[in-house]
């Protein structure tokens, strides 16, 4: 080997042994991330799909997506094995009885087993997590981006707002369930918002507020500084060289972080679960006498629906239908909402090119 | 070895001198911009130290010198753009424009910066139409008049000399100009809210020789509506299209006179040491 004594020699063998060897294990960690990723995903895609899809016309199970949750009861009849959603039983035992009735036979008593929750659908959780998901997000953007324009045009860089900025860093790592219980404290107790749909949104809000305005305040940053200069050079004020000049351009940016804040909003059952959502409601959220009644409503709210069912009432066999059912179409809905600010943010971006 | 520089330096002198252009008594206009004894600081870091200058009406002035000599400060005084850097702080001494103190009370840097416009030396038209680009100024002042705005636009991009390459495509965006078009239109939309003075720093710095050539022309065009203020790097540029050159070396005003005299026989040994190239 000695004789290879020139500067463009092979490593040792030994060397690039190692390296092989090294990133072969960075290659087995991916895949191994990857593979969880598969088996969380696929198991919910399959078992859900089990409850939301049905293998006769319309293909989608319907009355799970527009029905409220109800108690399924499960009997014999006529050595039949019957499921019945609460109302239907009702409605079969009322008929069978008429007809026992008019026949002269002793009305007959059905020993059923009840299963709380185990039938209808989820359609107020769907309803409520859109409104829990629309509301804080507007709220959160409205006073993020306000925050991070002060903060990145306005505000003078000193210890201040440095100390701001790392309050708002910090913010970030605070856990959902005091976020939670802040909210429960201060909009549901001292402000007297009750359970609420506001409680929820504020709360929400807050949780996902650091992510948004530092993600202003980078999209602003990179605004070049051509654009503010050239502005003001032309006698702009510094509100109206922002207004025309520099958000429309930091917006696209700005959308891109908050579509992360979605899916945490949306997600997130601790923050909700002290300020705004229901075990169960019948009453659809529009189902309000007066307007102001509908920001000061409870909601069933997806991830909480998906927390009663799995722990907080007896399992069995019909809870897990609900479950995987329940997961399946949140995940779906995350994804529906998110896609629908990626197609507005790519529309944006087409508008506000630079 | 000396000799053999100097007499360099003599043969690039000579060069300049052809280029500066003929003799021509230049009298003296009414003095629009006063500078004052003006000592000016970045925090704790001072940039300029007394200056004294007067610049006159419809005259186009070069600032030259070498890198952070000052001139592009100065030149941002002028418009209060240094204003937006945290820290600032005129020290001393006054800018006067028509005999007003820019940074007296109740002068409003906005209004100033509509009668003092500003070209950049990165040119930086706005993602918009060049339509929209154009008329920036006046949509902020509140102006909506279509005809009016579309007099305007076309008034602003002949002055620019821009018109006949972009009139079919006023509605396309500005960005899709070449770097010379885009300078001309950043151009044409300072002139758009008429100022009195433009300042221009360093303007052509990013551009080819064609294209610098067109701004050049373009700023003997504009002299006669505009005064003009010119930072540049380029000795050349300087002699060819300003009246009046003041050179700044490490953040004072070394020299100030007639463009001619500057080129051919500067009164300070240091201003020849840096047009004849030795320095700088």
């Amino acid at each position: 080997m000695s004789a290879t004594a020139h500067p463009f020699a092979t490593r040792s063998a030994r060397g690039r042994q190692l390296e092989r060897m090294t990133f072969t294990v960075f290659r087995v960690a991916t895949y191994f991330v990857l593979l969880c990723g598969l088996l969380v995903f696929g198991d919910i895609f399959v078992k859900g799909a089990h409850t939301v899809f049905q293998s006769e016309f319309p293909y989608v199970n319907v009355p799970f997506l527009t029905e409220a949750p109800e108690s399924l009861y499960v009997f014999e009849h006529n050595g039949k094995k019957m499921e019945l959603g609460d109302r239907a039983f009702r409605a079969f035992q009322s008929s069978e009885a008429a007809r026992a009735r008019a026949e002269n036979r002793p009305v007959p008593r059905f020993k059923a087993e009840s299963y709380v929750y185990s039938a209808g659908g989820i359609w107020p959780c769907i309803v409520g997590t859109v409104l829990l998901v629309v509301g804080s997000m507007t709220i959160a953007l409205t006073l993020g981006v306000s925050s991070a324009i002060y903060l990145n045009e306005y505000a003078k860089d000193g210890p201040g707002v440095r100390f701001i900025r790392l309050a708002v860093l910090n913010l970030a790592g605070v856990p959902s369930i005091v976020f939670g219980l802040f909210g429960f404290g201060l909009f549901v107790i001292f402000l007297d918002w009750n359970v609420s749909l506001l409680a929820g949104w504020f709360t929400l809000a807050f949780m996902v507020l650091p992510v948004i305005i530092t993600a202003s305040e980078e999209a602003l940053k990179a605004v070049p500084k051509g654009f503010r200069e050239g502005s003001l050079a032309l006698g702009a004020t510094k509100w109206q060289t922002i207004r025309t000049n520099v958000l429309p351009y930091a917006l696209p940016g700005v959308l891109t972080s908050s579509i992360l804040g979605i899916a945490r909003v949306a997600g997130e059952t601790a923050p909700i679960m002290f300020t705004a959502a229901y075990v169960v409601r019948d009453k659809l959220p529009w189902e309000v006498d007066r307007l102001g009644d509908f920001f000061f409503q409870g909601v069933m709210a997806l991830p909480y629906h998906i927390y009663v069912v799995s722990s907080k009432i007896p399992q069995n066999e019909y809870t897990a239908r609900v479950q995987y059912g329940t997961a399946f179409v949140f995940l779906f809905i995350v994804a529906l909402i998110a896609l629908a600010s990626i197609v507005f943010r790519n529309r944006m971006r087409r508008i506000y090119k630079w | 070895m000396v000799t053999a520089t100097t007499q360099r330096s003599m043969a690039t002198s000579t060069l300049f001198a052809i280029k500066v252009p003929p003799s021509q008594d230049l009298g003296t206009n009414r003095t629009l911009i006063e500078i004052e004894n003006l000592d000016f600081s970045y925090g704790p870091k001072q940039a300029l130290y007394d200056i004294n200058l007067k610049l006159e009406e419809k005259r186009v002035t070069a600032f030259i010198g070498p890198s952070g000599c000052g001139k592009t400060t100065l030149l941002r005084c002028l418009n209060r753009m240094n204003d937006l850097i945290d820290g600032t702080v005129i020290g001393r001494g006054s800018i006067r424009i028509n005999g007003v103190d820019i940074h007296g009370r109740g002068v409003d840097s906005i209004e100033l910066r509509k009668r003092v416009g500003m070209v950049f030396q990165k040119s930086n038209p706005f993602p918009k139409s060049i339509y929209e680009n154009v008329i920036y100024g006046l949509r902020i002042q509140g102006e909506n008049d279509k005809t009016r705005l579309d007099a305007i636009v076309e008034k602003s991009l002949r002055g620019a000399a821009l018109w006949d390459e972009v009139k079919d495509r006023l509605h396309e965006s500005g960005l899709g100009l070449s770097g010379g078009q885009q300078q001309r239109l950043c151009i044409a939309r300072a002139i758009a809210v008429e100022p009195e003075v433009i300042l221009m720093d360093e303007p052509c710095s990013a551009l080819d020789p064609v294209a610098t050539a067109k701004i050049e022309e373009l700023i003997q065009e504009l002299r006669s509506h505009f005064t003009i203020v010119i930072v540049t790097h380029n000795m050349q540029q300087a002699a060819r299209c300003s009246d009046r050159t003041a050179f700044f070396y490490l953040g004072k005003l070394i020299e100030y006179a007639d463009t001619r005299t500057i080129f051919m026989k500067p009164a300070n040994s240091q201003t020849e040491a840096y047009v004849s190239g030795r320095f700088g």
